[in-house]
């Protein structure tokens, strides 16, 4: 600093709050507004699988495992270490699921998940925390590793046995669901009544009390574990600290290198756990290329959603349900998003021009215009787009969202020990 | 030994040391899995036969086009993930314009090969303007640029294509006589051609060093990706360049599909070759960014993926063993660089440490 040091200390200003943390009351308020938004595009757009109770349900599932991918990203980010081999993981958890499961039982099946991602885990923490390897450069290691290893694996273990072969397991035993009859036949006469807002409502609880997967209620309950660990306890805060500043940390005391490879460690199992859920809920057995960059999704669900757990599950429930649209009647369903999206746009657009932004207020006005334009010259998007919409729209929001994005201050940084001086 | 013969020494070692470590974890995992380990390194280190040399070297120039697409963003910091989304949506485009046929001869595989290198640096340009002006991560941007190109090819193949005879396979209209460029030999006898745009790789080899190591917009571009505040100390316009280094990486990897496009199979179908471009990312980490590194490593996966084909058949392995020993490899090698520089830097530090001792060592004695 050259400020000599007699002058008189500024006054000490209190810096400005860089995100308005978003009060309990308006996440709880967020769910039914987004029903009665998606009510009002159904009935304008007569596109009627936007909130079946089938919809609703698959898109849990889909959303499960890009959430625990994204949650074993917070994990290890959390803690300084960047995890593009999050992908690898997952892969390594579809395998463990389909042997462990096929072998040994549902549940075997799950630990065998979470026990093979943790190796890929175990795999990256040695890598980067021990050697110091560049992060990226190990988990692109571990993405190649893993694809391989469990090709290989695959066929020297699943080749004759009834319905498996190189590229799949046999099929894997059912983890328990739960169903409450009564309620869900119910609420299924409510949904098929068609009342607006009522039955959207209704086809939301009827999914949650219809064949609802066991290992679904336990990724949402490992969400809110990692929110009450790395933000309540004092072992996450030491944790967190790593990722901010792991020099501050290590003079006070906190072994960086152990949290670290704890936190690497934890993010494999997670990551694992997530392609164990594909394998065993959103499909029944292990299959080659299964993951399908979930793991990459997992991770730009957890930027989106800011490095912490709430944003990252509305991340991977966007890109869930997106994903899930494309899929089910997805030309017409997508079609009714074009809309969406063309009058949120043409919002932002207002708002931008408010604000004085004139160009951003026009480069978006004349995409909100061009999408309600394509809009109506189109019945429906051809099946090839549909498959394209979670990927648009996951690159349209971080365009949007990134700047107001906070990382921890040291994630990615290779850290030694002793470096604290 | 001279310092000169110690830091040559070193530099080889370290290669050397990865390869051996990736040797040893494959054996393990092949030991474990109960898999014959001797038969299976016995066929992998055979003397290739002509046939599959020319194999060899078909692969290695593809894989050699991705590591250097991939390095020129390493060069930078940047991380081009996206070469697998670049090359084959640039792949398409050439062959749908090679396919088209509006110039004659030569003239009409230039024009394809300047659109595929155009196409493959506006896909990477995408990521490169929201990195630099809106801050998205291009890791993130390019994986999702890459699922939009799967399916954006996909869409375009069926508006395009013509059937394949004989088979459900669809695929571009094919390349005429006169546009393709014909196979050298090296050696007598069918199968033992290489790809004539082995002439443009190597051209691009060149130009890749060329520019990085000879040019100021080279230099500009190194010296962003060692430390950004040095170089916009030195008023380099960051923003600019993360846009031109995304948009050259793309250009290169708009080529990687063209070798086999107009050596190969004269059109792109449902059946083009994928998932090049992540093996070019591992490539260029191996090679060290360095343009005959990013060669040497090319050769060695290209090595690797040819002689591990007939494992299925010969030793009854499966041939994805491979896959484990390549990313062992990509991990190894920096492990065993990192290893080997930490030992160098002591090596020169006891050199120092024993120059600086002073010859007469009396009055440090007195004073203990």
């Amino acid at each position: 600093m050259s400020t000599p040091a007699t002058t008189a200390p500024p006054p000490v200003v209190a810096p400005p709050p860089t995100t308005r943390r978003i009060p309990i009351w308006a996440m709880i308020a967020a769910v039914p507004a987004l029903l009665l938004f998606l009510a009002v595009l159904e009935n304008v757009t007569g596109a009627h699988d936007l909130t079946s109770s089938g919809t609703i349900a698959a898109t849990l599932v889909a959303t499960t495992p890009i959430m625990l991918a994204g949650l074993g990203g917070l994990w290890s980010e959390r803690s300084g270490v960047v995890n593009i081999g999050l992908e690898g993981m997952m892969i390594l958890g579809t395998y463990g699921a389909g042997y462990f499961g096929y072998h040994y039982g549902a549940w075997a099946g799950v630990l065998g998940a979470i026990m093979m991602g943790m190796i890929g885990g175990l795999l990256h923490a040695i890598a980067t925390v021990i050697f110091g390897v560049d992060h990226i450069i190990s988990g692109v290691a571990i993405n190649i590793i893993a694809l391989g290893a469990v090709q290989y694996l695959a066929s020297n273990t699943f080749v004759g046995l009834p319905g498996g072969g190189s590229t799949q397991s046999p099929k894997i035993p059912d983890v328990p669901t739960i169903t409450i009859d009564s309620l869900s036949n119910k609420l299924g006469d409510i949904e098929d009544n068609d009342t607006f807002f009522i039955s959207q409502l209704a086809s939301l609880l009827r999914a949650l009390c219809t064949n609802l997967s066991s290992l679904v209620l336990i990724s949402l309950g490992l969400l809110i574990l990692t929110w009450f660990v790395l933000w309540r306890t004092s072992f996450g805060l030491r944790l967190r600290s790593c990722g901010e500043s792991p020099v501050a940390a290590e003079s006070l005391g906190v072994h960086v290198l152990r949290y670290k490879f704890v936190a690497v460690l934890v993010s494999g199992g997670l990551a694992g756990l997530g392609g164990g859920v594909l394998a065993m809920v959103a499909s029944s057995n292990y299959r080659d290329g299964q993951t399908g960059g979930r793991g990459y999704i997992g991770l730009a669900a957890m930027i989106f959603g800011n490095w912490r757990p709430g944003g990252l599950l509305v991340g991977s429930g966007l890109f869930g349900y997106t994903e899930t649209l494309g899929l089910r009647q997805g030309g017409t369903s997508v079609h009714a998003l074009l809309l969406a999206v063309a009058v949120l746009a043409l919002a932002l657009a207002l708002n931008q021009l408010r604000h004085g932004d004139r160009l951003a207020a026009v480069v978006i006005g004349v995409v909100g215009i061009g999408l309600g334009v394509v809009y109506f010259l189109i019945d429906e998007v051809p099946g090839d787009f549909t498959r394209m919409t979670p990927y648009v729209i996951t690159l349209i929001v971080l365009a949007f969202a990134s700047q107001r994005l906070r990382m921890p201050a040291a994630d990615g940084q290779i850290y030694r020990k002793g470096s604290a001086g | 030994m001279t310092p000169r013969m110690t830091k040559f020494v070193l530099a080889i070692s370290a290669p050397l040391l990865a390869l051996a470590a990736a040797f040893v974890i494959t054996s393990i995992v092949l030991a474990a899995a109960g898999d014959p380990v001797l038969d299976v390194w016995k066929q992998i280190l055979s003397m290739p036969e002509r046939r599959n040399v020319a194999n060899i070297i078909d692969n290695a120039m593809v894989l050699y086009l991705s590591g250097l697409a991939a390095a020129v963003g390493f060069r930078m910091n940047l991380f081009n993930i996206g070469v697998d989304g670049q090359y084959r949506i640039a792949a398409f485009t050439a062959a749908v314009v090679a396919g088209e046929a509006w110039l004659p001869g030569y003239l009409n595989t230039a024009l394809a090969i300047i659109c595929a290198m155009a196409v493959g640096a506006v896909w990477a340009g995408i990521a490169g303007v929201l990195r630099a002006t809106r801050g998205v991560s291009e890791v993130i941007s390019t994986i999702m640029l890459n699922a939009i190109a799967t399916a954006l090819v996909a869409y375009l193949l069926r508006k395009a294509s013509v059937r394949v005879e004989g088979s459900n396979a669809i695929g571009t209209k094919v390349i005429p006589e006169g546009s393709r460029i014909p196979n050298i030999s090296i050696g007598s006898g069918p199968g033992q051609e290489i790809y004539g745009f082995v002439v443009i790789v190597v051209l691009v080899g060149f130009l890749y060093w060329f520019v990085l190591n000879k040019t100021r917009f080279g230099f500009n571009l190194r010296a962003t990706g060692r430390s950004t505040t040095a170089a916009t100390a030195s008023g380099i316009n960051i923003t600019r360049m993360v846009v031109l280094a995304m948009l050259i990486s793309g250009a290169v990897a708009g080529l990687v599909g063209l070798p086999i496009l107009f050596g190969d199979s004269y059109q792109y179908g449902s059946t083009f070759q994928s998932g090049l471009g992540f093996a070019g990312i591992a490539i260029a980490l191996l090679g060290r960014n360095h343009p005959i590194g990013v060669a040497v490593g090319a050769l060695l996966f290209a090595f690797l993926n040819e002689q591990s084909n007939p494992l299925q058949i010969l030793v009854g392995v499966s041939p994805d063993i491979v896959a484990i020993t390549q990313g062992t490899i990509v991990l190894t090698v920096v492990i065993s660089y990192e290893i080997v520089r930490r030992y160098g830097v002591r090596l020169e530090q006891q050199a120092v440490a024993k120059a600086l001792v002073p010859e007469p060592r009396e009055p440090e004695e007195a004073n203990a």
